[in-house]
């Protein structure tokens, strides 16, 4: 009973440090139909410039803030790349997983193959005590900052110009750019916004799940599971699909821990069988 | 080209690969047959990419997975290595039907999204399942059967099974069948409507591929004796697609270029550095900004600018 209710607690915070990764990744997905496969990547360089900023400043608020910077630069760069593929989506993604393989191995070349942890901050560090269970403090802080992220990107997209712009974007953009706004922005800023969760989500995880030259890869294979779940371009779609994969990858690894990648298969593939745009995706 | 320079085009370069261990034995020969595999893996994805206009990033997996039931039977189990062919090919076929069953009915980025997420799925397991995959270690040991451990007599083995392959894989995409795909390419609907049940031809024609990148995949565990989680790695497929797009989509035999090229180029590239995956990275982001079409497509529309100067 114990241990069900210990990996119910580690599936949410799970889902909720996925939640940061996949929100991104599906608006990018949605409002410019691409899919960013160098997110993975994005989301271990911001890591390892967490671990690197927190480790030199001793602040680990400083690391999260450098790797946010970094992270964004770095997807403005991709985003100006992509625009020499303009049109054409099925090269954009393509673009983007080279690029994606070109992070990977830059990040080998600058952190080594080793195993690294982003320092947490005093306050967090230690257990807490929950219904009868000791639970890391770290894990409950990410759960509630997955919660809060998940508010307010609620509010930012139905609360705000630039969240109705994005919505009205991810159901028709040349119809939107037809009214006189610069849709172009509205990219550049989703772009940014997926990025610097990106970086957020590698310098959370980075301090629980650590983070080594494959890490990029395996949070790739999540995100795009949360998406292919959710549906792209949709939010709750994201929260969903990260709790489903969240808790399907968490009990998954108790009780088959060396196929828990397969658990997370068999549920999606059912799913597919139904439907194939997602729990909340519409056809394009 | 004229009715007699496309045979005469083949017979030249069938005669230089059969030439090439005489010419050039040695380490010069194990990469030529490693280019044959490659090619036979580059085609079989440009039967998707190309014809049926659904690129997969599934194939390294599939390719892997054959790889490994393999290395698994021969090595580990003790089997018989003429045996092992025909269980690496059902494995792949097994893992293709897997992969078809769910990813057929979408298409564009949907489908290349799709086809990642099954392929790491086979990698993951493949890297976690540590009692029968050896874990990040690999599975190690001689899987080639005994009569083809001469490297030149295992080329010409690779070569005979390649030069097989492709012809079927040309008849496979000239046949009606072929032309199907190439329809569904243009407008599933309109196949649908034509009543054709376009999600079965899909259906067979990724099996189709599948089965032929399986068949390469057992071929690289005789040339390798060795296979590891990043054999199965996205870098993999994305090795496979690039030869596809390097020697032009829905040439079919563009994957042998491609696969020379791509090939030639890891081998010069790892003798100087080890940042092999950084420059096919940077070859990927190249093609794609400057020649999606490929080296064909590059140097054809060269010509046609040269021509209409």
């Amino acid at each position: 009973m114990e241990s069900t209710l210990l990996q119910l607690v580690n599936s949410l915070t799970f889902a909720a440090l996925l939640f940061l990764v996949a929100s991104g990744f599906t608006l990018i997905f949605g409002l410019m139909r691409i899919v960013n496969l160098a997110h993975g990547a994005m989301y271990l360089m911001g890591g390892y410039v967490a671990y690197a900023a927190a480790t030199a400043s001793g602040s680990f608020l400083a690391g999260v803030l450098a790797a946010v910077l970094a992270v964004v630069v770095l997807g403005l760069a991709v985003q100006w790349l992509l625009r020499f593929c303009k049109g054409n989506e099925l090269r954009q993604v393509l673009l983007t997983l080279g690029l994606g393989l070109m992070l990977n191995d830059a990040a080998l070349v600058i952190f080594g193959g080793d195993t690294f942890s982003v320092p947490t901050p005093e306050v967090l560090r230690g257990p807490v005590q929950l219904f009868g269970i000791y639970y890391p403090r770290y894990r409950l802080a990410v759960l509630v900052v997955g919660i809060i992220v998940l508010l307010l990107l609620w509010l930012l997209m139905n609360r705000t110009r630039l969240g109705a712009l994005i919505r009205a974007g991810v159901d028709d953009a040349e119809t939107v750019e037809a009214m006189g706004i610069n849709i172009r922005q509205v990219f550049v800023a989703t772009f940014a916004l997926g990025m610097a969760l990106a970086a957020i989500a590698g310098a959370l995880g980075g301090a629980f799940l650590s983070l080594y030259p494959t890490a990029d890869s395996e949070i790739l294979v999540y995100s795009l599971a949360v998406v292919i779940i959710g549906g792209r371009g949709s939010l709750g779609g994201a929260a969903v699909g990260s709790l489903a994969v969240a808790m399907l990858s968490t009990f998954g690894q108790v009780w088959f821990p060396e196929l828990s990648y397969f658990v997370i298969f068999g549920p999606m593939a059912l799913l597919l069988a139904f439907r194939p745009h997602g729990l909340f995706g519409r056809t394009a | 080209m004229n009715g007699f320079a496309k045979p005469l085009l083949v017979v030249a370069a069938v005669v230089l690969l059969a030439l090439v261990p005489a010419l050039m034995p040695g380490y010069f020969t194990s990469l030529a047959t490693l280019t044959l595999i490659y090619a036979l893996l580059a085609m079989s994805v440009d039967i998707l990419a190309g014809y049926a206009g659904r690129t997969p990033l599934c194939h390294g997996a599939i390719f892997g997975t054959a790889t490994y039931v393999v290395m698994y039977y021969v090595t580990t189990a003790g089997g018989n290595s003429w045996l092992a062919l025909p269980l690496g090919l059902a494995a792949a076929l097994a893992v293709s039907f897997i992969f078809a069953a769910l990813a057929v009915r979408t298409s564009g980025v949907y489908f290349l999204l799709l086809t990642l997420a099954l392929g790491m799925i086979v990698w993951g397991v493949c890297l976690r399942w540590t009692s029968v995959t050896g874990g990040e270690n690999g599975l190690r040991g001689n899987s080639r059967p005994e009569i083809l451990t001469d490297p030149i007599v295992f080329y010409y083995f690779v070569l005979a099974v390649g030069l097989a392959a492709a012809f079927v894989m040309w008849r496979f995409v000239q046949s009606p069948f072929g032309l199907t795909l190439k329809g569904i390419r243009e407008s599933e609907s309109r196949m649908r409507s034509l009543g054709y049940n376009t999600t079965q031809h899909l259906l067979i024609g990724f099996l189709f591929s599948g089965l032929m990148a399986g068949l390469s995949g057992v071929l690289y565990a005789y040339f390798n004796s060795f296979v590891s989680p990043s054999t199965v790695a996205l870098a993999q497929s994305v090795k496979g697609l690039l030869m596809v797009i390097v020697g032009g989509v829905g040439t079919l035999f563009g994957g042998i270029v491609g696969a020379a090229v791509i090939i030639g180029l890891e081998n010069v590239v790892s003798s100087v550095t080890e940042r092999w995956s950084m420059v096919l990275g940077g070859l990927f982001v190249l093609t794609m900004i400057f020649a999606p079409h490929g080296i064909v497509g590059l140097l054809r529309s060269y010509l046609a600018r040269r021509a209409g100067r």
